[in-house]
C-alpha cells in the first residue's frame, strides 16, 4: 500500500514534559483521517510536527516517502484561526503560497481555489470585511492553493457557530473532492470526526500516542442524521471515557 | 482661526501691550517686508534644507538599524545597550558637542536633526518589529518562505503602522532641533530669525519666524498622516463593521 504521510514511533518532549509518547499513523493517500483525543495530548504538537514547524522530536515522519526535516511544500496547514495577513486582500492573502507569481497560471490557481470555498464574489475584499467562517474558508484557499499532497486542519472550525461549522464542514469536503488532498484533521467535535473521516484516530492521555483505530464505513456524501454514525459517535464517546477511566485506575 | 482671533482679540482690548505682543496686522507687514527683502524666502529654504536633510538621514539610518536589530538577535545583542544609552542622554545636550567637532557649518545642524529624528523612528519601528504577530510569521513559515522573503512580505507590512508613527514623531523632532541648530552660529533660518529678532526686539519678526514654524511642521504632519492614512486603509481599528 501507497503511503502519503507516516509516522513511526513519534516522541517530543518540551523540557521535561513528554508530549507525545511512541506515536504511530499511517495514512493512505487521499485518506481523510481525524484525530481525537484530551486536550495535552499532543494533537497540535503532531501536526505542528508533520508541518516541519519544529523539527525537534525523535521518531520519523515520512511525506510521500521523504522524511520530514523542515517546511515542505507537500504539507499544508490550516490553523485554529484564518491568520489571514490583514493588509493583503482576500485574493492576494489566497496567492501568498504562489510566490509572488503573477502569471496565468498562478491566476487560474487562485481563481480555482476560490471557487472551491465558494468566494469568488469576495476576491477583492479586505480580511476585516469578512464573517469569521468567510475568513477560515479563505484560509482554506491559501493552503489549497499550492495543492499540497497532505493537508493538516488544526481545529479549524472550532471558534465557530454550530451552524457555520456544518457548512464549512461541506465546503472542506468539496474542496477536498476537487484537490484530493489527504486530510489530517484534529478537532474536539465527535459529530465532526465521524461525519468528515474515513478513519477516527484516538490519541491517550499526555504523552500522547494511539489508543484506538476506529474505521467510519458510510460511503460519502453522508447524512448526518445517519444512525451509524450516531453509533460511531457513541462508541467514540465510550472509547474516550474507558481511556481515561482506566488511568484513573491505574493512577 | 480660534488662536488668531484671541490673539487679536487680546491685544485690542489691551491685554498685551504692543511691544509684548504685536496684532496680527502688525505681523503680517512685518512678514511682508521680510520678503521683499528676501530675507524670509532666504530663511525658510534654509531651515527646510536642513530638516529634510536631517530628517532623511536620520530616518534611514534610523530604519536600517530597527531592522537589523529587530530582526536578529545577535544584532539586538551588539547595538541595542549602547544606543539605549545613548538615548538617554537629552538629544539637544550633543549640541556643544556637534559644534566643537564640527564648526558651525551645516554639518552640525543637520546631525542635530538626525539625531532628533532618529530615536523615535528607531524605537518604534524596532517595538512594531518585535510586535508582529508570531501567528501570521508561522504561515509564511510553513509555505517554506526564505528569512528574507519573510522579512519583506510579512515583518515588513505589519510594522508598517509603528514606522509611520516613528516618522511623524521623528518629524516633529527635525522641526523642534533645526530652531535649537539654528540659535547657534547661524546666518539665516527661521531659528537665526528668532535669536536675531530677539536681540533687536522685534516681537514681530520672531511671530513671523513662530507661524512659519507652525504652518511648516503642521504641513509635514499632515503629509505623513495622508501617506498614513493611504497605506493603512486595511486596519480593523475605530469604526469599521463587520457584515454577517
Amino acid at each position: 500500500m501507497s503511503r502519503q504521510l507516516l509516522v513511526t514511533d513519534l516522541r517530543k518532549r518540551y523540557g521535561d514534559l513528554p508530549v507525545i509518547g511512541g506515536l504511530d499513523l499511517d495514512v493512505a493517500p487521499s485518506e481523510i483521517v481525524a484525530v481525537v483525543g484530551p486536550s495535552g495530548c499532543g494533537k497540535s504538537t503532531l501536526l505542528r510536527l508533520i508541518a516541519g514547524l519544529d523539527t525537534h522530536y525523535k521518531g520519523e515522519i515520512f511525506v510521500a516517502d521523504e522524511k520530514v526535516c523542515g517546511p515542505h511544500p507537500a504539507v499544508g496547514l490550516v490553523f485554529q484561526e484564518p491568520r489571514l495577513f490583514p493588509w493583503l486582500d482576500v485574493e492576494r492573502n489566497v496567492a501568498f503560497g504562489l510566490r509572488e507569481r503573477d502569471d496565468m497560471l498562478a491566476r487560474g490557481l487562485v481563481g480555482a481555489a476560490l471557487e472551491a470555498v465558494e468566494l469568488t464574489q469576495f476576491a477583492h475584499a479586505m480580511p476585516k470585511e469578512l464573517s469569521g467562517g468567510m475568513a477560515q474558508r479563505v484560509a482554506l484557499a491559501r493552503a489549497l492553493v499550492t495543492e499540497p499532497q497532505v493537508l493538516l486542519l488544526d481545529e479549524p472550525f472550532n471558534a465557530l457557530d454550530a451552524f457555520t461549522r456544518m457548512r464549512l464542514q461541506d465546503h472542506l469536503l468539496t474542496a477536498w473532492t476537487r484537490y484530493r488532498p489527504t486530510l489530517l484533521l484534529v478537532t474536539h467535535d465527535l459529530d465532526e470526526a465521524v461525519y468528515l473521516a474515513d478513519r477516527v484516530v484516538l490519541l491517550g492521555e499526555r504523552p500522547g500516542r494511539v489508543v484506538d483505530v476506529i474505521p467510519v464505513a458510510p460511503n460519502r456524501p453522508r447524512d448526518r442524521r445517519d444512525p451509524t454514525l450516531a453509533a460511531l459517535r457513541v462508541a467514540l464517546l465510550e472509547a474516550l471515557h474507558l481511556e481515561r477511566d482506566s488511568r484513573l485506575v491505574t493512577a | 482661526m480660534v488662536i488668531v482671533a484671541a490673539w487679536w482679540g487680546s491685544t485690542a482690548f489691551g491685554v498685551f501691550a504692543a511691544y509684548q505682543l504685536p496684532p496680527p496686522p502688525v505681523v503680517l507687514d512685518a512678514a511682508i517686508g521680510l520678503w521683499r527683502r528676501g530675507l524670509l524666502q532666504q530663511d525658510i529654504i534654509a531651515t527646510v534644507v536642513r530638516v529634510a536633510a536631517g530628517f532623511t538621514i536620520g530616518s534611514l539610518l534610523a530604519m536600517t538599524l530597527a531592522t537589523v536589530v529587530g530582526l536578529s538577535r545577535r544584532t539586538e545583542e551588539a547595538f541595542e545597550p549602547t544606543l539605549q544609552a545613548l538615548r538617554t542622554v537629552p538629544t539637544l545636550a550633543w549640541a556643544p558637542l556637534l559644534l566643537l567637532w564640527m564648526g558651525i557649518d551645516e554639518a552640525p545642524k543637520v546631525t542635530l536633526v538626525a539625531i532628533g529624528a532618529f530615536f523615535p523612528v528607531y524605537v518604534n519601528l524596532v517595538a512594531g518589529i518585535k510586535n508582529v504577530d508570531r501567528k501570521l510569521v508561522e504561515v509564511a513559515r510553513v509555505f517554506d518562505l526564505r528569512a528574507s522573503e519573510i522579512a519583506r512580505r510579512v515583518v515588513v507590512p505589519a510594522s508598517l503602522p509603528n514606522l509611520l508613527t516613528g516618522l511623524r514623531l521623528g518629524a516633529t523632532q527635525a522641526w523642534l532641533f533645526v530652531v535649537v541648530a539654528e540659535f547657534f552660529g547661524a546666518s539665516q533660518g527661521l531659528g537665526f530669525r528668532l535669536t536675531d529678532s530677539l536681540q533687536s526686539t522685534r516681537v514681530d519678526l520672531m511671530l513671523v519666524a513662530l507661524v512659519c514654524l507652525a504652518v511648516l511642521g503642521k504641513l509635514t504632519d499632515s503629509v505623513i498622516r495622508v501617506i498614513e492614512g493611504r497605506s493603512l486603509k486595511w486596519r480593523d481599528t475605530l469604526g469599521e463593521g463587520r457584515p454577517g
